[in-house]
């Protein structure tokens, strides 16, 4: 019950995942509304907005020469927040990915549980 | 007069914020004074811990391709603000379904990572508050949020579409009304705005979206439910013990 779903049925299973992520950043992203979202929302209502550091420490990051919020700087308006969804949502899934590659052990050491999780009784997770 | 003056200001900022995909309970350096943001931080750094460790002890290699594909989707996902009756917009935060597909334990490093980028690399929440932000947006989404789909699930049953689908929509929208809640107290405590009128506000903004949040979690989560239900972090289980490559009946 292990190595039977092959590598390369995982491999699509990702970068189709990969895939629909930057489609959703590079071409969607130009679409969503312009309404300010929930707690934007609420600081205007309730007049405490202008309580938002102007200054925050994130505008004096390197990255701030780059992007201005998300949109990245230098380049022509249309395609300013497409980039920044592409430069995201790659640096996010290359983070992540890096992330787990140090964190989780073993290059296939168990050959029994191909699954992510202990096949186990549901009630008894580790650490409830 | 310097408030009048100050709030032209912030309008003039706040509308030059509002051309940009906004996120739905970021909150900006200022908001959150020091106990508050620490107290965050620290909740933020604990449970990051934890779920480091219980990633290292638990998870078998193919996690890691997934925690990196589910982080881009949520980075993705989150610029897409859809709007909300009243002209508010909301966005998916993404912690139940980074719960559902990879568990509490890698589901929050994913959460982590995707605002860490949104807050250093875009300046999309501050940075002093992002363990406000990390909890509120992503951990309690991989905590309470996993833990109540599971609950559902198992009561409902563990391995029908059904029991996954209730458990799915429930959790994703309890985890973002929790959070609007918790959001609500900590700039309530911080003395930015008084508790009552922001808890009545978050709440109503958030019962909205968070409707939103169970219905993209779930399309995304059944979909996976009937391709391949091998990726979630709590697979059904197969009705025929013998045959490891059939998929699932619902």
């Amino acid at each position: 019950m292990s190595d039977n779903l092959s590598p390369s049925r995982n491999r699509a299973f990702f970068i189709a995942g990969l895939g629909v992520a930057l489609l959703i950043a590079v071409f969607l992203s130009p679409f969503a509304s312009k309404n300010p979202d929930g707690l934007d929302r609420v600081s205007q209502d309730l007049k405490f907005d202008h309580k938002a550091a102007e200054d925050a420490p994130a505008r004096k990051l390197p990255f701030a020469k780059i992007f201005d919020e998300y949109a990245l700087k230098g380049v022509p308006k249309a395609v300013a927040t497409p980039l920044a969804g592409l430069a995201g949502t790659l640096a996010t899934f290359g983070l992540a990915w890096g992330i787990g590659k140090l964190v989780v052990r073993g290059s296939g050491s168990s050959p029994t549980d191909d699954q992510v999780s202990p096949d186990s009784e549901p009630s008894d997770q580790p650490l409830d | 007069m310097v408030t009048v003056v100050l709030h032209n200001i912030s309008s003039n900022s706040l509308l030059h914020w509002m051309i940009q995909p906004q996120l739905a309970m970021h909150i900006p350096d200022g908001f959150l004074n020091l106990p508050i943001s620490l107290v965050t931080w620290v909740i933020a750094i604990a449970l990051i811990a934890l779920s480091l460790n219980r990633a290292q002890a638990e998870y078998q290699e193919r996690a890691v391709p997934l925690m990196g594909v589910c982080a881009a989707f949520i980075f993705a996902a989150q610029m897409i603000n859809f709007p909300i009756p009243g002209g508010t917009s909301g966005h998916l935060l993404g912690g139940t379904l980074a719960g559902v597909l990879l568990g509490p334990w890698a589901g929050s490093l994913v959460m982590a990572v995707v605002f860490i980028v949104q807050a250093v690399v875009f300046q999309d929440g501050g940075i002093t508050v992002l363990g406000a932000n990390i909890t509120n947006m992503g951990l309690i989404g991989t905590f309470c949020g996993y833990y109540l789909y599971r609950t559902i699930r198992q009561t409902l049953g563990r391995d029908s579409w059904k029991g996954m689908a209730v458990g799915t929509a429930v959790a994703a929208w309890t985890s973002v009304f929790i959070a609007s809640i918790l959001c609500a107290v900590q700039i309530s405590v911080s003395g930015t705005v008084p508790f009552a009128v922001a808890m009545s506000a978050m709440a109503f903004w958030h019962l909205l979206i968070g409707i939103g949040e169970a219905l993209i979690t779930l399309v995304t989560v059944s979909f996976i439910w009937r391709t391949r239900p091998d990726m979630l972090y709590d697979p059904p289980r197969k009705r025929r013990v013998s045959d490891s490559r059939s998929l699932v009946q619902r």
